[in-house]
């Protein structure tokens, strides 16, 4: 248009290309953005400073941990957490995946669209109250199962019993955790199930798939790597999950695989939930220090996750 | 192997909306039948019912007769996963699996088809297909490399040889050659002269020197406005309609006054 007369009062114009102009919103949302990013990197490097700093005296060689050593202590803990937590994936991933499924490509749209909502409302229901209710119900329930467990796979180290009494164990511990990262990991699976593309269902369709194959071969690689980070935030969260495990677990610090005896060991988060309050002088930088190891265990499973889904992501 | 299919009063909806009216006509065995006709006529989503892929889209159905080998496509006794093997379909954009290499793409109908077959007859099935494809000499060496590497006018190849791997008896294309470049396009082309001995071919196409170019019959779609049911105007053989069609419409359309 060469009509430089009718060029606006305000911003480039009136002949020429306009140099240095500076876009107040451009500015205000990089810095905002920016702060945004900074901020979190501060936050976290706070949380390990304190950490380390506070687990610091725990962490020297002559420091006295009722049980002996430090890694005496912490050792039971972490094998606890990863084991309850281990249990809490392996159980609630294929439900996950499945009712994620089931959601996204079987159920009828409005019975697919309540059952979703059920799902997201999982996930807002507070960790006590799956506490009291693994206390209270699931391990009742669970009192018969592990003695049958006991007696008929008994030769399965896992099982070797004698079982617990109270039901109060690492499976029922377990259980409780993957009722509890179940909502976060379907809601995921389904989001990336839904987008698998169009093309590649009807490729699969059009070759004479059936839906189960055509799920096989076109939503399941496709979201494959999705359904592993989601499993992944899944298992970040089993991990720090406090008050449910504090409640449920009758524990003992012990090392052992036998999922449904009496002995158990603790988890990390939950420990220093019990014993923070009481806790004085090395025993609570003894605590501190069993979070720092929470901590960069946390962060190894998101590390390894982001690797995994790198990896499978550049092959697709 | 090649069949015949005899379509009559096929009316064809999503949802509640007409979207394709009274459509009767036969596509002929060992020929290409080339569908052209302005966007939003209905040819692609009547090419779909053909293999009773339209029926995927949530609430689409369809009312009338498709008959090959005397059986009703759409009678209730048939299961639709059953009629696809025989009426293999090539898309618009091609889309080889994207986590498989170019021997699992052209083996993958066989796998699901649950035939249970020797490693060498495999072998030999996915050297057929994918020569008949045309795409032999430029892939068999990177056999196990993933199918999303070989460029569109070769991926595109590749879907044609999966679907003709499970030896269908008709094979329906829709707009195969719209998303690729000229040299491609000619490639692929070829490949359809060649595939007409074998296979039945149905082809919808935006570009109507490509229907001139590759068609035995052609027939044109149009429809009356917006939101109008798309009506099958004429079909007939391709010199007929471009030199000397019997409807005003069509002759319009192929001269380019509108559309």
């Amino acid at each position: 248009m060469s009509t430089p007369t009718r060029a606006p009062e305000r911003g480039p114009g009136g002949g020429g290309i306009a140099t240095g102009t500076k876009r107040r919103g451009d500015g205000l949302f990089r810095g905002t953005a920016t702060g945004a990013g900074v901020l979190i990197l501060l936050v976290l490097a706070a949380v390990a400073v304190f950490l380390v700093y506070e687990a610091l005296p725990a962490l020297s060689p002559d420091a006295e941990v009722d049980g002996g050593s430090l890694t005496a202590y912490v050792g039971p803990l972490l094998f606890g957490t990863v084991l309850a937590a281990v249990i809490a994936l392996v159980v609630a991933t294929p439900v996950s995946v499945g009712i994620g499924l089931f959601i996204s490509h079987f159920a009828p749209r409005r019975a697919a669209q309540g059952l979703g909502y059920l799902v997201d409302l999982l996930a807002a229901v507070p960790s006590i109250v799956y506490g009291i209710w693994g206390i209270v119900v699931l391990s009742q329930w669970m009192v018969p199962v592990y003695a049958w467990l006991t007696d008929n796979l008994g030769f399965i180290p896992l099982f070797a019993g004698p079982a617990s009494a109270s039901g109060r164990t690492i499976l029922t511990a377990g259980l409780v955790l993957a009722v509890m990262i179940l909502p976060i990991i379907t809601a995921l699976a389904r989001d990336i199930f839904l987008q698998t593309p169009r093309l590649h269902e009807e490729a699969a369709l059009a070759l004479g798939a059936t839906r189960w194959e055509m799920i096989k071969y076109s939503v399941i690689p496709y979201g494959r790597s999705g359904v592993v980070s989601a499993a992944m935030l899944g298992l970040g969260r089993a991990l720090g999950e406090t008050m449910a495990v504090a409640l449920v677990l009758s524990v003992s610090n012990v090392v052992t695989f036998n999922l449904i005896s009496s002995t158990n060991p603790s988890t990390i988060a939950a420990n220093i939930a019990l014993n923070f309050p009481e806790a004085t002088g090395i025993d609570t930088n003894v605590l501190i220090a069993s979070g720092l190891a929470l901590f960069v265990i946390t962060f190894l499973v998101n590390f390894a996750a982001r690797w995994i889904v790198a990896r499978s992501g550049a092959k697709a | 192997m090649s069949k015949l299919i005899d379509v009559s009063d096929l009316n064809i909806f999503y949802g509640d909306f007409l979207a394709v009216e009274d459509v009767n006509m036969t596509i002929e065995p060992r020929a290409v039948t080339a569908l052209i006709g302005p966007s939003g006529c209905g040819k692609s989503t009547f090419l779909r019912s053909l293999n009773r892929m339209h029926e995927v889209i949530p609430g689409a159905r369809v009312e009338g007769k498709v008959v090959m080998d005397g059986q009703d496509l759409y009678d209730k006794d048939v299961d639709p996963v059953s009629v696809r093997q025989h009426i293999g379909m090539v898309f618009q954009r091609p889309n080889p699996f994207p986590t498989m290499s170019i021997y699992e793409n052209v083996a993958a109908g066989v796998r699901l088809n649950a035939k249970r077959m020797k490693k060498s007859d495999l072998d030999d099935l996915v050297e057929s297909s994918l020569r008949g494809a045309n795409l032999w000499n430029e892939v068999k060496d990177r056999l196990d490399k993933p199918g999303m590497g070989l460029s569109g006018g070769q991926q595109q190849r590749l879907c044609i040889a999966r679907a003709i791997a499970i030896r269908p008896s008709v094979l329906l294309m829709d707009e195969p050659c719209s998303a690729l470049d000229p040299i491609s396009t000619l490639a692929v082309e070829d490949l359809i002269g060649e595939l007409k001995n074998e296979y039945t071919i149905v082809i919808v196409t935006h570009n109507m020197q490509q229907a001139a170019r590759v068609s035995d019959q052609t027939g044109f779609f149009n429809l009356a406005g917006v939101g109008k049911p798309g009506k099958l105007v004429e079909i007939d053989s391709t010199s007929t309609i471009f030199s000397n069609p019997s409807q005003k419409a069509t002759e319009d359309y192929i001269s380019g006054r509108f559309g």
